[in-house]
């Protein structure tokens, strides 16, 4: 496999994470709102801190976190941009 | 004052921008104390915000092509974050979305939800991709990568249909904010908006918009935090309303069920003559709908705004002005960080406005109280006055039901800051903010459909031989006509028919989304795989839209999809359409496929030239 291929594998498993990730805090704890709401963080009824909050920080880390990963990755296989691209 | 070149100097500049906007609003307190009407204040601060925009856009003004399309992509992660948070919150993420939740409690959540998750997809699948594509539009990259002027063509197509869609609702915004803060008719009102949007435009393109919308997110953000923080303090909910208002999430629902969530008969609300647009609370705050249904439509609901934000055209764009493949990664965690300090204010306005109104125990409370008492209120008479909100005694007992008030939800935030006290210079600085935030969306749309318009249909299929001068005539021109059909379409007050904000969302996602991922996903994604997904997408989401909607057809939602979730069937549809025909035709030619290869890495030269 060539190095760009190597690359793009990993590429790949990092966006697959990032979805799942993307995917619980998205979907799947709100299938659940009922149940979640019978519990409390910070006073909030939990489904409810979820969607005013919860998931809106979570998804701000979870890009910020991302970003940062591909940046190791493009970093070691060589594909670093230069400054003057 | 600034040595060296204007972007070392951003944050120096956009600083001193931020301390004078401070310094102003002192000002306009200090007038307020000395006698100065509301009204002249809130011509004031919508009028000075407005000068200070035209001002930039004259200063970013540009004859490269490179600077028109793209900022000639040296803007700096954060304050491209901050750009696209003022171009993605219009005027209805500021007006209106702490009045949704207000009366849809954590059902409108869902919104929430689907506006900033879409940005994890932007992220993840598509923004670092075509910054590396180097395109200046988005029909741009799907007319390059499966080439031929055909899949150019559909792609403007889409693109056009939900900015437009989206954009009159905009105008719309800026003409009831114009018209209000300065007392003028609402159809004048639509062109001074217009004419502002124009100004910061038209003389850079993408430049001047860019730095505009900075300054116009400072000002938004501003006139939504100060109200939140001051209320809270005020009312002694809390000093970090965010982290200290559970007690009041919880007392809210021990309240309505004093109260009782009453759903007034469609008859009984005709009946009493309440005003259309009013709405009593019938749902409640933080309370989850039991049963599968209501789990599904909620995470329906999510999947289209989250689809949909990494479709539309007008955000996409946004992250071809940096000046790198990294930067543009960042860049996304940036505009998801400044948008998330609207957003989780806004159900944090929702609870103080609706704590404050319903609380019996609060001076500001009026549910349970005798209408007579109420009706002396000051704020309560003016906003009945102008039929944002009407009292209904359907028991006829005198006492003020939860049921029996009504308002618009734009008097969440518009009122909220009167209803707890606060100065009228938080009035006016409101009007600025939501005039800010409706004029940063419409610029960015209007130049989205513009440039589509300029570079790809004019430039790339019509006239492939025109210089530079005449391209950015042709820009221009269009920039103003675009403008002005939705400006006369708003002034003709049918933006009721044309239906909500969500549905640019679903028009989006039904044509552009899979043609978009796919092409940096799938390398077998041939061009007329592309072109079938694009139209069978478009076509079969708009065909369900009108059997669905109830001002057209009106039938029965196939499972609970309705008419604000269209765009599943769409995408659904496109996806199908584009993989069969993909596969059934012959695969891309070499060089697309090397081309495929070569965006999927960060360094080296982008596929289209600086100047192209």
């Amino acid at each position: 496999m060539s190095n760009k291929e190597k690359h793009w594998e990993k590429t790949k498993g990092l966006m697959i994470i990032t979805l799942i990730i993307w995917f619980v805090f998205g979907y799947l704890i709100f299938m659940f709102g009922s149940d979640l709401n019978t519990s409390s963080f910070m006073g909030y009824p939990l489904a409810y801190y979820m969607c005013a909050q919860g998931s809106i920080i979570a998804f701000v880390v979870l890009i910020f976190w991302f970003a940062n990963r591909q940046e190791k990755i493009d970093e070691e296989f060589g594909f670093t941009e230069k400054e003057d691209d | 004052m600034f040595k060296g070149n204007f972007i070392d100097n951003l944050p120096k500049i956009y600083g001193t921008y931020t301390g004078g906007f401070f310094i102003f609003i002192i000002l306009m307190a200090i007038a307020e104390q000395a006698g100065m009407t509301a009204k002249t204040i809130g011509i004031l601060f919508v009028a000075f915000t407005v000068c200070i925009y035209a001002i930039i856009g004259y200063l970013s003004r540009t004859v490269q092509v490179d600077a028109y399309y793209v900022a000639g992509r040296q803007v700096p992660t954060v304050f491209n974050g901050m750009a696209t948070a003022a171009d993605w919150m219009s005027g209805a993420s500021f007006v209106a979305m702490a009045g949704g939740i207000y009366f849809g409690g954590y059902t409108y959540m869902a919104f929430l939800v689907g506006w900033t998750g879409g940005y994890v997809l932007v992220s993840s699948l598509l923004a670092p991709y075509l910054r590396k594509f180097g395109c200046y539009t988005v029909p741009d990259f799907i007319g390059t990568r499966y080439g031929g002027n055909f899949a150019r063509f559909c792609a403007v197509v889409v693109l056009t249909l939900a900015s437009f869609t989206y954009v009159t609702a905009q105008i719309n915004a800026t003409g009831t904010i114009a018209s209000r803060a300065l007392s003028i008719p609402f159809e004048l009102g639509v062109w001074v908006g217009l004419v502002s949007i124009l100004l910061c435009s038209m003389l850079g393109g993408m430049r001047a918009v860019t730095w505009t919308q900075v300054a116009q997110y400072i000002v938004l953000i501003v006139a939504y935090l100060i109200p939140v923080f001051w209320i809270s303090n005020k009312a002694g909910f809390g000093f970090f309303p965010h982290f200290m208002l559970g007690e009041e999430v919880s007392r809210l629902g021990a309240l309505e069920s004093q109260f009782g969530l009453v759903k007034n008969a469609a008859a009984d609300i005709k009946a009493a003559g309440v005003p259309g647009g009013l709405k009593s609370i019938a749902v409640s705050h933080s309370g989850v709908p039991e049963g599968g249904m209501a789990a599904w439509k909620f995470i329906s609901l999510a999947l289209c705004m989250m689809v949909g934000t990494a479709s539309l055209p007008h955000i996409l764009m946004r992250y071809f002005t940096t000046p790198s493949v990294k930067a543009a990664r960042k860049s996304v965690a940036w505009s998801l960080f400044f948008i998330a300090l609207l957003y989780t204010s806004a159900p944090m306005l929702a609870t103080l406005s609706k704590i404050s109104l319903i609380d019996p125990n609060l001076p500001t409370g009026i549910i349970g109280k005798p209408i007579a008492e109420i009706m002396q209120i000051e704020w309560v008479n003016a906003w009945i006055n102008v039929k944002q909100a009407f009292i209904a005694d359907f028991n006829g007992d005198g006492i003020l039901q939860l049921n029996e008030w009504f308002m618009r939800g734009d008097v969440v935030v518009l009122a909220t800051p009167e209803v707890a006290g606060l100065p009228y210079v938080i009035s006016g600085l409101v009007a600025a903010g939501g005039m800010a935030a409706a004029m940063s969306t419409a610029d960015g749309l209007i130049l989205a459909i513009a440039n589509a318009l300029s570079h790809d249909i004019y430039y790339k299929i019509i006239d492939p031989k025109a210089d530079v001068r005449k391209r950015l005539l042709v820009a221009r021109a269009l920039l103003i006509v675009i403008g002005a059909a939705g400006a006369y379409i708003a002034s003709m007050r049918i933006t009721s028919i044309l239906g909500a904000v969500a549905w640019a969302f679903d028009f989006a996602m039904s044509g552009l989304f899979f043609p978009l991922i796919l092409g940096v996903w799938w390398k077998r994604a041939t061009r007329q795989g592309a072109i079938a997904g694009m139209i069978a997408g478009l076509a079969s989401g708009t065909a369900y839209l009108i059997y669905v909607y109830p001002k057209f057809m009106g039938n029965a939602p196939w499972l609970g999809i309705d008419h604000l979730r269209f765009g599943i069937i769409g995408a659904s549809v496109c996806l199908v359409v584009m993989v069969v025909v993909s596969l059934m035709t012959e695969e891309p030619d070499k060089a697309t496929q090397q081309m495929v290869d070569e965006v999927r890495v960060p360094s080296g030269k982008t596929i289209l030239g600086k100047q192209h």
